[in-house]
């Protein structure tokens, strides 16, 4: 039951806004309805046949993602997938690079975790249009849940939505949201073979940014391998290395996403 | 455990296409799993079975293929199997090399069996 309404819908993914207590939404498909027919115990010799689909598993949230990319790209909106296991620093990323790009590009977010609105309050505090989603027991985000978060947001034209996944190097691989680019943050607290663990995420990913380098002399951590091991994966991974915390490396990144968006 | 919301998303597909096409049920799935797909088909089989509960695929039989991964060096042109991304050519040893299957992950059948006339 939902905890905010009292609603009967379990599980569901749902709309926040950070201060806005009143406000949620519940994602779901119009006109879905979970009507089940219940067997009759014993089968009847009726007539079987074989009906052969080839449809991809993923087919409908494909679909819906080809949807968005394709509001994204009429409206000229470049999205950028934040991808990490939980504590990698994507909110951290956020924090920093926004307020050095708000003077060049509107920029808007979308939130997803499982519970609470602490990441979109720690964006609002930017001030930057912010919704969060919240996926209850789902484990990444998928195209309708984007699709639903990005029409309460008021996207402008010419600009850049930020998306931070659910903290989940596995499955949020597999959902294409319509973004126009995967960003995979690993940071050095992690493996350094954490690429050859989930190379999935590492293979679909666009760009690999190394966070929390100011933390190298601590830890046993080796980023040239690293990053090998990040390219055995995907030659085409770009890669860099940041301190969210310090700002290093943050200048190099965001030369790169001026002139990518230039180029949009 | 991202196989349960694939489980569920399965059989939400397969029951609105069981109504689509009028049937009693769905008794058997065919489906396709690349090993470089990242779906472990014992964890798969595992959610199914939870997920169809109650719906008009519950006593389906799930027969999953698992085809082998293949790589194409873009070095020297070489294909060859592959059973993890990281692959490299055993031919000029170039780690250049780009997945051209192993990565589907298909409905390729379903056996329905019809509703008998009243
Ligand atoms: N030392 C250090 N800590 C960082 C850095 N980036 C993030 N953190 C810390 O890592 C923790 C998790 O960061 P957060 O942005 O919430 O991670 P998220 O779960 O990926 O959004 C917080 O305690 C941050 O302060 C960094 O570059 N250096
Ligand atoms: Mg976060
Ligand atoms: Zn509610
Ligand atoms: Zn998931
Ligand atoms: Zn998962
Ligand atoms: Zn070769």
């Amino acid at each position: 039951m939902c905890d905010t309404c009292g609603c009967s819908s379990e599980g569901g993914a749902v709309l926040r806004k950070p201060g806005l207590n009143d406000y949620h939404v519940h994602i779901s498909e119009s006109g879905h309805t979970h009507e089940h027919t219940h067997e009759h115990g014993h089968h009847h010799q009726g007539k079987s046949r074989t009906l052969v689909l080839e449809q991809d598993v993923l087919h409908k949230n494909n679909l819906l993602a080809e949807r968005n990319r394709g509001y994204f790209e009429a409206r000229n909106i470049f999205v950028l997938n934040f991808l990490s296991s939980p504590g990698s620093g994507k909110t951290s990323f956020l924090e920093k690079i926004i307020p050095a790009l708000q003077h060049l590009v509107p920029v808007a977010v979308i939130e997803g975790d499982q519970q609470t609105t602490n990441d979109a309050e720690r964006i609002q505090a930017l001030g930057v249009p912010v919704i969060q989603i919240n996926t209850g027991s789902g484990c990444h985000l998928d195209a309708l849940m984007v699709n639903s978060a990005f029409k309460e947001l008021e996207l402008q034209n010419n600009s850049l939505l930020c998306i931070e996944n659910v903290g989940n190097l596995v499955c949020p691989a597999m959902f294409d949201l319509g973004e126009a680019l995967k960003v995979v943050i690993i940071s050095v607290t992690e493996g350094d073979d954490k690429p050859l663990k989930y190379p999935n995420m590492f293979h679909e990913a666009d760009l690999c940014i190394l966070n929390k380098i100011d933390l190298l002399p601590f830890v046993d951590f080796d980023a040239g391998k690293c990053r090998e091991n990040a390219m055995r994966v995907n030659h085409h991974l770009e890669w860099f290395e940041v301190s969210a915390k310090t700002g290093e490396g943050l200048d190099v990144w965001q030369e790169w996403i001026k002139n990518k968006l230039k180029q949009h | 455990m991202h196989e349960m919301s694939i489980a569920l998303s399965i059989v939400e597909t397969l029951e609105a296409k069981a109504r689509e096409e009028g049937a009693g049920r769905i008794s058997g799935i065919d489906l396709v799993i690349g090993k470089l797909a990242g779906i472990e088909p014992e964890s798969l089989k595992f959610c199914f079975s939870a997920a169809a509960k109650g719906t008009l695929v519950e006593e389906a039989v799930l027969v999953i293929e698992e085809p082998e991964g293949l790589g194409e060096c873009g070095e020297c042109g070489r294909k060859f199997p592959v059973s993890f991304y990281y692959a490299e050519c055993p031919g000029c040893r170039s780690l250049r090399v780009k997945i051209v299957s192993g990565e589907e992950f298909l409905i390729q059948s379903i056996t329905i069996e019809d509703q008998e006339g009243e």
